[in-house]
């Protein structure tokens, strides 16, 4: 499959091909934004708890804690 | 020549109505905001992550980093020639990659974890068996006609990869032969994504774009518009639905796929740097980006805040990521270090 090298494109076949893609993409179906904002808040919540960076991690499960040095029992 | 003109004229135009048909549809659904979405949310409050290792070995500017699917390896990337495979647990460097081109932008872990792929200037992508005795170059794929910005593998016969020829190209490893060209960017393409599904990836590029694509039709499916520069760095939100840009407009935005829109943008009006890099938490909740001022900062996904800073490089930082299973966020930057926080 030969590269297409955007150089050799000229202005009227980038034109072209822009228009073509837009015709494409006027044709897609849209959901409304607050259903797709509300299931994406809804997503993010499920797992907010389980997120160590949001939530933090305790020394000892920490896997990236400097080694060595003193422990006090 | 008035025909030509004539012609470009008529592209012209419709190009103008198509845009304007599709802004329009965008507008008609477009009945609610992520910020009101969240308004009911309770705050994720200050993130304070504390510097848990630096790791020392490169001599020059580290341009990209990327975990290995185990959450416990990395690879980084710079411009002193050489790739280094880490164990972020110990700190210590396993394996040591010398690259024939120094002029390194990208690298990347294969999920099996037995290959490495890195590419740049030279405008090759050339992918390293690390299990050997000692790094064995496996394939050189050799067609892009501009630098290597970015790589992905989907597996160890196959890789995904971004070019400043302004196309995105899926490699067969088996045969190193091209098996799927993506074209309709008009500027150098500058990161890739792919889904969680791994039926489509997300290129960002310098047309101030973002694009979704079919990996195996070739076609795209939806273009991103709002930035008003390069874009740099581009995520997936784990469920697939979302997109996370960062772009030299100093901004990231949040796109949401099916309703085909931006549904929040990260900006402060403090922040005057560009966005290299950036990387979600294992929830989406928090994202890390790397600017140009040397600092990563925090944003909360759906409040659209500033929540934190992870400051300590003394140059820009070039790369972030998380690892799959959460534990941290690593920064690589042009000061030569990777840290580790959590």
């Amino acid at each position: 499959m030969p590269v297409i090298n955007v150089e050799d494109l000229t202005d009227k076949d980038k034109a072209v091909m822009e228009v073509n893609q837009l015709k494409l993409e006027v044709k897609l179906e849209r959901w409304l934004t607050s259903k797709c904002c509300e299931e994406i808040k809804d997503y993010i919540q499920a797992l907010v708890e389980e997120d160590i960076l949001v939530k933090g991690i305790s020394e000892e499960k920490n896997p990236f804690k400097e080694k060595g040095g003193c422990v006090i029992c | 020549m008035a025909a030509e003109k004539a012609e470009m004229d008529a592209l012209k135009k419709e190009c103008d109505g198509l845009r304007a048909q599709i802004e329009a549809a965008r507008k008609a659904v477009n009945d609610g905001s992520m910020s009101a979405a969240a308004s009911g949310v309770a705050s994720v409050g200050r993130v304070q992550l504390k510097l848990r290792k630096t790791l020392k070995g490169h001599l020059a500017k580290i341009y990209a980093m990327h975990w290995s699917a185990d959450s416990r390896q990395m690879v980084s990337a710079s411009q002193d020639g050489k790739l280094l495979i880490w164990d972020c647990f110990t700190g210590n460097k396993l394996v040591a990659v010398p690259l024939k081109s120094a002029w390194v932008m990208s690298v990347a872990f294969a999920p099996s974890g037995n290959l490495v792929a890195s590419g740049g200037l030279d405008n090759i992508c050339t992918v390293y068996n690390i299990k050997a005795a000692s790094p064995k170059t496996l394939r050189e794929l050799d067609a892009h006609t501009g630098y290597l910005s970015c790589c992905r593998f989907l597996s160890d016969t196959e890789i995904l990869t971004a070019s400043g020829d302004t196309t995105c190209c899926l490699w067969d490893l088996e045969t190193g032969k091209q098996k799927v060209i993506f074209t309709n960017h008009i500027g150098d393409c500058m990161s890739l994504a792919l889904s969680p599904d791994m039926n489509t990836f997300i290129s960002g590029a310098c047309d101030s774009l973002a694009k979704l694509w079919d990996l195996r039709e070739g076609a795209c499916k939806q273009t991103f518009s709002g930035h008003t520069s390069d874009i740099n760095a581009i995520s997936f939100f784990q469920s697939g639905n979302a997109i996370i840009t960062g772009s030299d407009d100093c901004q990231c935005k949040m796109y949401d796929l099916r309703s085909d829109q931006e549904v929040i943008c990260y900006q402060d009006a403090s922040l005057n740097a560009g966005v290299t890099s950036l990387a979600l938490s294992s929830s989406g909740r928090l994202i890390f980006a790397g600017y140009d001022d040397f600092n990563c900062h925090i944003w909360d996904s759906l409040k659209g805040e500033k929540v934190g800073v992870l400051s300590g490089h003394d140059n820009r930082v070039s790369c972030t990521g998380v690892p799959d299973d959460g534990m941290g966020v690593c920064t690589g930057s042009w000061d030569s270090f990777l840290k580790l926080w959590n």
